[in-house]
């Protein structure tokens, strides 16, 4: 038995600064110690404060080591395992407090979360299937398999008011009852794990933190609509995540929680993994299927659905990771717990990845309604630099940007589709005031203009066209009439599209349109950009009152546009200057400007 | 698994484990163990191992072992502190693993501190 435990994140973001090796070097500096049989060393999934990676938390104080290195292991050893003085020097220092250490859930960032979702993330060994089972895993399977019917779980589901996570947030009991009803003797269940959306990770998280969650899920899925096989389709780049997945369907399957006679009953489920290429379209579902099925991942059009005629013609449900990481514990603890959390109509919590101009990135479960302005000011810690909040985006490119106007709007899938944004499947990317708004636009839509797959003209050739009238303005050609001209071009893509891909795409030109007029203005009519973004609009000075001519900024300027003589001002060539910045950065009496 | 007891029997095993790892909240018993270099060179940490495998093997989830520096009175190491909540603070001294048992069976589980162990009787 072990006296203490050292778990290290193994998310994908801590992995990539170095928490394999600082987990290898634990292991070797605890057997030089001795301590190898009294102290345990778990490799976790994400904790969420992936800004503070790498994270390394010792139970039993919860001591919460933040930016561990290497190098640090050998003290954290010595001192809070062998002699029992924490480390305060390597604290979170939101967990430091006078008497010793706060606990976690009493700091900022984790106050006002709530963690459903996540609630084994950071919590368990997710490559050793008896940590899940310790806590209450199968649990929710053996409950549904041996006292409920499939339609009681269905009815649980649906009390709950559990939507889809994946983007437009349908009713998942209503999505398996179709499926349900229809009759057929084989039936499909999937799992959405594609997350093309630039700034995501939830469903990573998820994945690598407790995969046996959506396992579980997708067997009690299964059992409720009549099905024996399930797919996850997961993209490729997630090694970590595959990975994880394959160890715990291994583990599930020599433990006959896959297979067939789960807990001595007649239902038989199993389970495989298919992965994907990383087409952005390939998230969409009559795409995702048809990618399974060996083809190209185009999408087709609906009706029928895919609860009639999906996976190999057969009645499908598709889900969303995150989804399915709630259905466990609805079971467990009851469709009224689920739905005494969140807003009337955006039941439980959502998981957010939360980047772009906020101090602490990472990942966040909150109960719907919370505001944008609790998770940018409280949870995320603010915007860094003393800089402004301008806007946040959700939905991806899919989504829009929310002014900070309506900072306080409380987030739920209603409020967000009625301000011109959406839920998407949870990216939050915060933006300061620095950030052009057509610009960011222009980010988007040559996203989707790179991944449309070209099936239907009013997304290949509209958002195309959309995409060089936002050029357009951003480098100071555009008239009003184009403006005008983009808006009903949004329109038209939007109603005309096969697929949600095209249908949304323009979302994020309309709400930057919406809420950001004034700037696309400043674009066309003054061929400004006010926060100085797009360069053919803006150009480098120096302020002769200011500039003491001490030479830094023409010694550091990469295409020598700058000239002058020492302890005179220089000046720039703007025939010359290729607007990278560098002599801003450089310059320490504020003497260049751009405008 | 052909039957939800073998799933409760594998949740049962882990328990005691996955006890070590939850945050510790103000209605837990605390138990403290000078773990300093004054505490280890007088065994410290056998008495430390003991103590917390006996909570964890007798699935004492509301009990907390945990270590600290040095407490200040070196020459009665191997020190353990007991905190039950709104109750004082009991200190053991020259703490062996045969003592911890008994502290564990007859102050934690039936609440009789062992008076021959504490400081006072010094
Ligand atoms: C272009 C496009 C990309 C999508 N990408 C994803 C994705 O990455 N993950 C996801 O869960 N849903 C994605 N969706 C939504 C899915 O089509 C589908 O609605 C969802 O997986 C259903 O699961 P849910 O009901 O649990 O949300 C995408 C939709 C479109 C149109
Ligand atoms: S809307 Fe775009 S992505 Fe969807 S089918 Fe048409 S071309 Fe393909």
């Amino acid at each position: 038995m072990y006296r203490a435990h050292i778990l290290v994140c193994g998310g994908t973001g801590c992995s990539s600064s170095n928490s394999k090796e600082i987990f290898a070097k634990f292991e070797s500096e605890l057997k030089a110690a001795g301590l190898d049989k009294e102290v345990k060393t778990i490799m976790t999934g994400c904790f969420g404060l992936c800004a503070l990676g790498p994270v390394v938390v010792v139970y039993p104080e919860g001591a919460f080591y933040s930016q561990v290195k290497v190098e640090d292991v050998p003290e954290i050893v010595s001192e809070h395992l062998l002699k029992g003085r924490i480390v305060t020097r390597l604290l979170y220092k939101e967990t430091v407090a006078e008497t010793g250490i706060r606990s976690l859930s009493e700091t900022n960032f984790y106050k006002k979360q709530h963690r459903v979702a996540l609630k084994l993330c950071g919590v368990i060994n997710p490559e050793n299937i008896d940590e899940y089972i310790a806590y209450d895993g199968y649990q929710a399977l053996a409950k549904v398999l041996t006292e409920m019917t499939p339609q009681e779980v269905i009815d649980v589901i649906s009390k709950s008011g559990l939507r889809g996570r994946g983007g437009a947030g349908f009713p998942t009991g209503r999505k398996w009852q179709f499926a349900r009803n229809s009759v057929s003797d084989k039936k499909y269940v999937c799992c959405n794990a594609d997350e093309g959306d630039p700034g995501a990770f939830m469903d990573r998280s998820v994945l690598e933190g407790d995969p046996h969650a959506v396992i579980e899920a997708m067997a009690i899925a299964a059992y409720a609509i009549g099905s024996d096989q399930g797919y996850v389709y997961i993209r490729a780049e997630y090694p970590i995540a595959v990975q994880r997945l394959q160890i715990a369907i291994k583990q599930a399957r020599e433990y006959g929680l896959l297979g067939k006679n789960i807990f001595g009953t007649d239902f038989n489920f199993d389970l495989d993994i298919r992965l994907g290429a990383g087409a952005f379209v390939c998230g969409e579902e009559t795409a995702l299927m048809t990618s399974i099925e060996g083809k190209r991942g185009e999408p087709r059009v609906r009706p029928p659905f895919p609860a009639v005629k999906g996976l190999f013609g057969q009645p499908t449900i598709l889900n969303n990771v995150e989804t399915y990481a709630n259905v466990a514990q609805i079971i467990l603890n009851g469709p009224e717990w689920f739905a005494s959390m969140g807003t009337e109509k955006s039941k439980g919590t959502k998981v957010f990845a939360l980047g772009g101009k906020i101090t602490n990135t990472g990942l966040v479960e909150i109960p719907m309604g919370t505001t944008l302005r609790e998770i940018v000011e409280d949870i995320g810690g603010g915007i860094p630099n003393g800089k402004k909040f301008k806007a946040a985006q959700t939905g991806g490119p899919s989504g829009g940007c929310i002014p900070a106007s309506l900072i306080d709007t409380p987030i739920d899938y209603d409020n967000l589709l009625a301000i011109g944004s959406m839920m998407g499947s949870g990216g939050l990317i915060v933006m300061d005031e620095d950030t052009c708004m057509v610009d960011i636009a222009k980010f988007f839509l040559e996203f989707t203009v790179e991944e449309s797959c070209g099936k239907c003209t009013p997304c290949r050739i509209g958002n195309k066209r959309l995409l060089e009238m936002l050029e357009k303005v951003t480098s100071g050609r555009a008239t009003m009439e184009d403006l005008d001209k983009m808006e009903k071009l949004c329109h038209y893509i939007k109603e005309n599209s096969l697929c949600g891909l095209g249908q949304t795409a323009p979302n994020p030109v309309l709400s930057t349109l919406r809420y950001f007029r004034e700037e696309y203005e400043a674009h066309v009519r003054d061929k400004r950009c006010p926060a100085g973004v797009c360069k053919k609009l803006i150009t480098y000075s120096i302020d002769p009152t200011k500039c003491i001519g001490c030479s830094k900024c023409a010694r550091n300027c990469p295409v020598e546009a700058i000239h002058g003589e020492i302890k005179k001002p220089y000046t720039i060539d703007t025939s010359k200057c290729i607007k990278c910045g560098a002599c801003i950065d450089q310059c320490r009496f504020k003497a260049i400007s751009k405008k | 698994m052909k039957s939800i007891q073998e799933l409760q029997a594998i949740k049962e095993k882990m328990q005691k484990m996955i006890n070590t790892r939850e945050t510790t909240d103000d209605s837990d018993i605390r138990i403290v163990v000078g773990m300093a270099t004054c505490g280890i060179a007088a065994g410290a940490r056998p008495v430390l191992n003991k103590l917390s495998d006996e909570v964890l093997s007798r699935g004492l989830h509301h009990v907390k072992v945990i270590q600290t520096g040095c407490i200040g009175m070196c020459r009665y190491e191997p020190i353990v502190e007991v905190f039950v909540p709104g109750q004082e603070k009991v200190t053991y001294i020259h703490m062996t693993p045969e003592k911890a048992v008994r502290v564990i069976n007859d102050h934690i589980v039936n609440g009789n501190v062992v008076q021959e162990y504490t400081v006072n009787k010094e």
